[in-house]
């Protein structure tokens, strides 16, 4: 792979060593112990628990949250277990860990290379015969065929290191041997391992060239910066307020939100609900019907509705709008093939003089329209579409809405009866409930913390 | 000439300034606007309640990572992609894996279900989308029907089908979007204007009109006109590479997630971000979004492995979500919003609800 600009591609990175940083501040950060190992004193040594109680702290989060949170920074090589380096797993408990020294971050050092790595080996190798086993004998092999003419070099440094080595003190070389252990864990996992660092296929940036930023496209951005600045705007309250209108309409019909009557499939295996909503169910639900009333899309878009929609246009005999708009559709989204005979078959049948469901289009409009029937194209009726879909939203629909038809449709709708357990995700807030253990005080981001493990709720009542 | 490059050089550097001023421009114009921030309109919503979401369906068959996963019109059915090549239709209320097919390419980072349920496209390092019918033939060969439909010069990123079996739209790392006519393999529109690869993009719930946004790594999320192959309206404010955008169900607005481990909320009539969902612990990136039915809820799958529930509309972090074991690469809420699906680089898919 390319060496690129770790921190560019990778930006968690960065992010995480901020974290490690203020872990090792003096004042604020993890408490450091000196551990006793075998006959050394390792010093700046963190407990594995104090790990985890320092990022719940810090980050007001769950002790759930801060173990994984963790153990990615463990798993990525900013943190190694002084014990048992080969393991790369944080444990919330007294098991002693260091921080990684910069020299080995990943994004210090990146990527890895071939000859560290096979000076590494060769280490290990020269330390103590038969010391490579399984994938680490399998690189050792393949690297000595592959860079042969220069492994007296390899020889040379490993034996030098190791000679620097051994004039250090015990506690030391230890301490190195960890952070070296643990690098090569991270930029070499052995088989079976997923690799931290793999971030599949390659992508470019601005600056890698793969789109041409010539004046043409330089030219093209500053006339979309042009446009943009005329456009029209509205204010922020205004499309805010909608977000709340839009949400508290539609959170009855949200089942993650509100549950599903009788139940939701997922939880309870029954696909009640599904044969109840079938698209040419013959009773609609209520909750299917109120949706109608939401918006003339809502009910165009359920097949249902709009069936009854048509019904009810043929008793104001102007069924053939909605035919049309239909047929439009159905060009807009044809294959390419198709559209010349599609946009005659519609002129014949709705537009043509005389035509059998002739459409009421005001003159400008089939003007227009007529003009580019001359060179027939799939979006050639989109303005005579438009037109006759603003007259069925503004006219056929609130009509719909207010008919005989609908208010039957709706008082004849049915509500499914729950099924025994109710299952909601969201379990009301009891208006007068005690604390209960499960549940913990907010934290000051006013995000309800749950307890890391409790007995299995899927009901959403007690 | 030697001057004619150097003059080159100094036309292209100060286009380049000209383009930045007016976008500083832009800015100012759109903060005139900006009276009140969602959070603080929020506060006379009612905070949600405790949340238990768990997983109901793993989805075990796929020998490598998944990549991308899409819903079937029918509520149950979902066609997923991984990196070995499998593409793989499965009922996923029974969890049976219904067909299956191995592309000849590796990294399938794309793949979508069919408005009829009778197809599924994909694609990936192949830099194209081929579209295969699904028939219930038990003796079918699926490689034999398969259609070979976009062609890109470089990977295929995302693939929708628009609102029938008979276009498909498509994103790639050749920076540019493309709409195309599956019969004929004929392209019909192409979009330009990212200044690198594409990554993402998602169709417009809109009643009328016919645009699409899509997201890159040019840090840009780009509304398009279908129609003219224009970009109508351009949201610069993400610090790190786009990986997902996805519309809110009135299609006045858009989620995107992104490596800079941040999602945030654009709304296309404000012309402007309005939201950022964010938390000092999230450090990786956010690789898929979607919402919830009613919008009040923003699902988010990350690259560390979990996935976050946000409340959209109080900017707050309401549940995080354990269980994959590597990065999660795909999340799509179900048609009638009753679960949602998350695929991820442990090999696995999973329903929650």
């Amino acid at each position: 792979m390319a060496g690129g600009r770790p921190g560019a591609q990778m930006p968690h990175l960065s992010k995480m060593e901020r974290v490690v940083v203020s872990m090792q501040d003096p004042d604020q950060g993890v408490e450091m112990r000196n551990q006793r190992l075998r006959i050394t004193v390792i010093p700046h040594t963190v407990a594995g628990s104090d790990v985890v109680d320092w990022l719940v702290q810090k980050y007001c989060i769950s002790e759930e949250e801060a173990l994984h949170l963790g153990t990615l920074l463990v798993l990525h090589g900013y943190l190694y277990p002084l014990r048992r380096p080969r393991s790369l797993v944080l444990r919330p408990d007294d098991t002693p860990y260091r921080f990684q020294t910069p020299y080995f971050w990943t994004s210090t050092l990146w990527p890895a290379a071939e000859l560290d790595y096979a000076i590494y080996l060769t280490k290990k190798n020269i330390r103590k015969q038969g010391a490579l086993v399984g994938h680490e004998k399998e690189h050792y092999d393949q690297l000595h065929r592959k860079i042969s003419h220069t492994w007296d070099l390899v020889v040379m440094q490993a034996r030098e290191q190791l000679r620097a080595a051994k004039q250090r003190r015990k506690g030391d070389r230890l301490v190195i041997a960890c952070q070296e252990q643990t690098y090569w864990l991270v930029n070499r996992p052995p088989p079976g391992v997923p690799s931290v660092l793999e971030q599949g296929p390659e992508r470019s940036s601005c600056t890698a060239g793969r789109v041409q930023m010539n004046t043409e496209f330089y030219k093209r951005e500053m006339e979309r910066y042009r446009k943009a600045l005329t456009r029209a705007r509205v204010k922020s309250s205004v499309c805010l307020e909608a977000y709340l209108k839009f949400s508290s309409q539609h959170a009855p019909h949200d089942p993650i939100m509100s549950g599903c009557l009788p139940s939701n499939p997922w939880v309870t295996d029954d696909d009640t609900y599904w044969t109840m909503n079938a698209p040419s169910v013959t009773v609609p639900t209520k909750l299917r019907v109120e949706r109608w009333g939401f918006s003339f899309q809502e009910l165009l878009e359920d097949p249902l509705g709009r069936a009854h929609f048509m019904d009810f246009l043929r008793t104001e005999f102007s069924a053939e709008n909605l035919s049309f708009w239909e047929a439009c559709e159905e060009l807009r989204h044809g294959g390419q093939a198709q559209v010349h005979a599609m946009v005659d078959a519609v002129y014949q049948q709705f537009l043509a003089p005389g035509a059998a469901c002739w459409v009421n289009i005001d003159s400008r409009t089939m003007e227009r329209t007529l003009e580019g029937l001359q060179q027939p194209h799939r979006y050639v009726l989109d303005d005579a579409q438009l037109h006759i879909y603003m007259l069925m939203k503004k006219d056929s629909y609130s009509r719909f809405l207010k008919s005989a038809a609908y208010k039957d449709l709706l008082a004849q709708a049915v509500i499914p009866p729950e099924a025994k357990r109710r299952v909601f995700p969201f379990m009301r807030k009891l208006p007068h409930s005690s604390p209960s253990p499960a549940l913990l005080p907010a934290s000051t981001s006013g995000e309800p913390v749950a307890a890391a493990s409790g007995p299995e709720c899927g009901d959403g009542g007690t | 000439m030697a001057t004619d490059g150097l003059h080159e050089n100094q036309t292209l550097a100060s286009l380049k300034s000209e383009a930045e001023s007016l976008k500083g421009k832009l800015e100012e114009e759109r903060a005139k606007l900006h009276d009140v921030e969602l959070h603080q309109v929020a506060e006379r919503v009612e905070a949600l309640g405790q949340f238990v979401m768990k997983t109901r369906r793993t989805l075990k068959g796929h020998g490598n990572k998944v990549l991308c996963m899409d819903w079937c019109k029918d509520k149950r059915r979902v066609v997923s992609s991984s990196q070995d090549g499998k593409v793989i239709v499965w009922d996923s209320f029974t969890t049976n894996k219904e067909h299956a097919v191995t592309m000849p390419c590796t990294w399938v980072m794309a793949c979508a279900y069919a408005p009829s349920g009778c197809a599924i496209a994909c694609g990936g390092l192949d830099n194209k989308c081929s579209v295969y019918p699904l028939t219930f033939d038990k003796n079918e060969n699926m490689a034999a029907k398969k259609k070979s439909v976009a062609m890109h010069t470089n990977y295929l990123s995302a693939c929708s089908f628009t609102n029938s079996d008979m276009q498909i739209l498509t994103a790639s790392g050749d920076g540019t979007c493309a709409l195309w006519d599956v019969e004929s393999g004929q392209l019909l529109q192409s979009f330009h204007g990212h200044g690198a690869d594409v990554l993402c993009l998602d169709l417009a719930p809109s009643e009328t009109g016919n645009t699409f946004v899509s997201g890159g790594c040019d840090k840009k999320a780009m509304v398009w006109d279908m129609r003219s192959g224009q970009c109508v309206q351009a949201f610069e404010t993400h610090e790190s590479d786009i990986n997902s955008v996805r519309y809110y169900p009135s299609g006045d607005a858009f989620a995107s997630g992104s490596d800079d481990a941040t999602c945030r909320l654009y709304d296309l009539r404000a012309d402007r971000e309005v939201a950022i969902y964010s938390k000092e612990s999230i450090i990786f990136g956010a690789s898929s979004v979607d919402f919830s039915l009613s919008g009040r809820l923003l699902f988010a799958g990350y690259n560390d492995y979990t996935i976050n529930v946000w409340d959209v509309l109080k900017g707050s972090r309401v549940s995080i979500l354990f269980g994959h074991e590597n990065r999660v690469s795909t999340l799509r809420v179900s048609p009638d919003g009753t679960a949602f699906c998350s695929g991820s680089w442990d090999h696995t898919l999973r329903v929650w609800a």
